[in-house]
């Protein structure tokens, strides 16, 4: 009896820990930013850090939790990210309340990153392992393109689109305002996203990922993952999680892709291009699959480190590099991982030895 | 939503063979052919309710291949399956296993990241009714549904004593302690006919004769049919009440074990080689 209130105690103590890590560093740094203890550069990355944090932990639902490798987590960023900037500017006018547009853009942004992920499941369902790399990544550069050459204006008679160029629009001369302007990207947004903001994302990102992983729908994903032939002869279907894991993935990026447009007041197709990708995705290894709170930190510690390397000027991308190999040789290393996992619980790391026997 | 996990005391009055009372299993005439091989040719079984029946046959005959086409992890090429009186043509192995077949792996395929109690937990997912989002809101079902199934996973596991290791790692266990939990999260799904692919693998010979027992007591308990593919004579001849033996992919003889101890082609084809070696 005592054993398994135990259990169930760890993921619920674990996942405590979680919000309670970002809870604390949102009060520091806003402690921090009231007490002007923080330098500008710093100030301006908090968003992008928020944002790249949401990211890492819906990558991580796809490719720690799912097991499928994915190579276009960017291409949904910038779908929520262009699409919650024309709503933000479809509705300047007619909801004046900064955070209530804010929210209503991330909402449609992620409704229509889902949208979009629906049709990159179906090869997801299909495909495993480098094959998936491969359509995902194709699906991100396939977004980019699209967006490149994409124009949208608003005028008093609504919204404009064009694949050709900006005086195809045919927007009314007085009224007329360009949204997309194709290879120069989205223009003249108005900044709406603020740290704030960016907490919020990240404390409804880890409800949804962190309770999915915790019901039966991340019992179901992680036996497909472990063993699709077993989890089939118990009758679970993987179409039907498989699609429920990536479609989730999917909003909260594209969430992540608003939060991310509506702290500049203009965004390039070329800011979530394959290299976003990869960079997520070293969030998401760094910090260990399947590992929410890993990947939380590995976000945050990787986006501030170069910042903090500013001062080495050309070398700081070498040195960001060395940071990162030493890093994966270290948290893979056999015998820091017995040491962590002894660190983490010395009773439940003495359980397991004692199992393996 | 779960049925009754009610407590027979094992060795229960079990009727003999029940195969006359509409059976739970009907193979007619079951093939499969793997590029020029015929794995499995004019396969006939019938399985009563709650009978014990074995599967035996010298190595590449043709047993896991019957598991896989009854599963539908193959689509057999000739023949039919009916599952209580419902032929299963068209079906896939989840709908197979919606529809009342659970089944072990020769080869031990457990969720090894996930714990013990989570992989019987898996097995009862076709039995949840509650969506994603009451999952992600807690709402009462999620908490309601969760509950039950944590008690009927822990009282699962005591069938094998292993209610103490539900928070283990499942791949961290040893090997019997996997291919136990392998029939437990079978029966977590229902089922109404349990195969278990050589149960006694690798285990020694107290293991294997406390398994015999729980295979007994998990008949009992659930009034279940089983089939079993095993090596070990003895447990099968022990508590098989209907034995089937596969060579080369062909039934070469079907009986009760004193028949089938007793039949010279069976002995040629199998007992036989084992007295040699
Ligand atoms: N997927 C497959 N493709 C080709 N041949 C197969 C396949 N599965 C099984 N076989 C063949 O079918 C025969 C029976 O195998 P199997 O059913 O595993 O035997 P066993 O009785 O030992 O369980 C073997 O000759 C095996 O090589
Ligand atoms: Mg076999």
């Amino acid at each position: 009896m005592k054993k398994k209130f135990r259990a169930a105690g760890k993921t619920a103590r674990s996942n405590f820990l979680t919000f309670g890590i970002v809870v604390a560093a949102y009060i520091i740094i806003m402690a921090l930013q009231s007490g002007g203890m923080i330098s500008s550069a710093m100030s301006g990355l908090m968003v992008p850090i928020c944002a790249y944090i949401v990211m890492a932990v819906s990558l991580n639902l796809t490719v720690g939790i799912m097991g499928n490798l994915s190579l276009g987590h960017a291409g949904f960023m910038s779908v929520g990210a262009f699409v919650g900037v024309i709503t933000a500017m479809s509705l300047q006018a007619s909801i004046p309340s900064g955070p209530l547009r804010l929210a209503l853009s991330m909402a449609v942004g992620g409704l229509c990153a889902g949208i979009v992920s629906l049709i990159v499941v179906i090869p997801v369902l299909r495909l495993q392992g480098d094959y998936l790399a491969i359509v995902t990544l194709a699906f991100g550069e396939i977004i980019k393109n699209i967006v490149n050459c994409l124009y949208v204006g608003l005028d008093k008679n609504g919204l404009h689109f064009t694949m050709k160029n900006a005086m195809a629009l045919n927007l009314d001369a007085a009224t007329g305002k360009k949204i997309m302007q194709g290879p120069m990207g989205a223009v003249g947004i108005t900044k709406l996203s603020s740290l704030t903001a960016g907490f919020i994302l990240i404390i409804l990102s880890l409800i949804v990922v962190l309770n999915l992983i915790n019901s039966r729908a991340g019992r179901a994903i992680m036996s497909l993952r472990d063993n699709r032939i077993a989890a089939e002869s118990i009758g679970i279907s993987p179409a039907r999680y498989k699609i429920m894991a990536f479609v989730t993935s999917a909003v909260l990026a594209g969430m992540a892709g608003t939060l991310y447009a509506m702290n500049f007041s203009s965004i390039l197709a070329k800011k979530f291009d394959f290299n976003t990708s990869i960079l997520v995705l070293v969030f998401v290894v760094l910090g260990g699959m399947g590992n929410i709170r890993g990947s939380i930190i590995a976000a945050a510690v990787l986006t501030v480190l170069p910042e903090m390397l500013r001062q080495f000027a050309d070398y700081r991308m070498l040195i960001y590099a060395i940071v990162l190999i030493l890093v994966m040789l270290i948290t893979n290393n056999p015998r820091t991982k017995q040491l962590l996992a002894k660190i983490r619980s010395p009773k439940s790391g003495k359980e397991e030895t004692e199992h393996v026997l | 939503m779960f049925s009754k996990l009610v407590n027979v005391p094992s060795g229960a009055m079990i009727p003999d063979r029940d195969i006359d009372k509409s059976p739970i299993l009907e193979c007619i005439n079951l093939g499969i052919t793997f590029g020029g091989l015929k794995a499995v040719e004019n396969f006939n079984l019938t399985i009563g309710r709650t009978e014990i029946a074995g599967l035996i046959g010298p190595n590449g005959a043709g047993k896991t291949t019957v598991f896989n086409l009854l599963t539908k992890v193959y689509q057999p090429t000739k023949g039919t399956i009916l599952l209580d009186g419902t032929d299963t043509h068209g079906m896939n192995t989840i709908q197979v296993n919606r529809a009342g077949i659970a089944r072990t792996f020769q080869n031990i395929r457990l969720f090894s990241n996930l714990s013990v109690e989570d992989n019987v937990k898996a097995g009862m997912d076709n039995a949840m009714k509650y969506n994603m989002w009451e999952g992600i809101f807690r709402l009462p079902r999620y908490h309601k549904e969760e509950k039950i199934a944590h008690d009927r996973a822990l009282e699962l596991l005591s069938i094998f004593d292993m209610q103490d290791l539900a928070s283990a790692k499942s791949g961290s266990l040893p090997y019997g302690a996997q291919r136990r939990l392998e029939i437990v999260r079978a029966l977590a799904t229902n089922p109404s006919l349990l195969l278990l692919d050589e149960p006694a693998a690798g285990m020694n010979p107290s293991e294997t004769a406390e398994l015999m027992e729980n295979i007994r007591k998990i008949r009992d308990t659930f009034q279940i049919a089983v089939l079993l593919i095993e090596h070990d004579m003895k447990l099968v001849m022990n508590i098989c009440e209907g034995i089937c033996v596969l060579n080369f992919g062909h039934v070469i003889a079907k009986g009760s074990p004193e028949e089938i101890q007793a039949n010279p082609a069976v002995i040629e084809a199998y007992l036989g080689k084992k007295k040699e070696a």
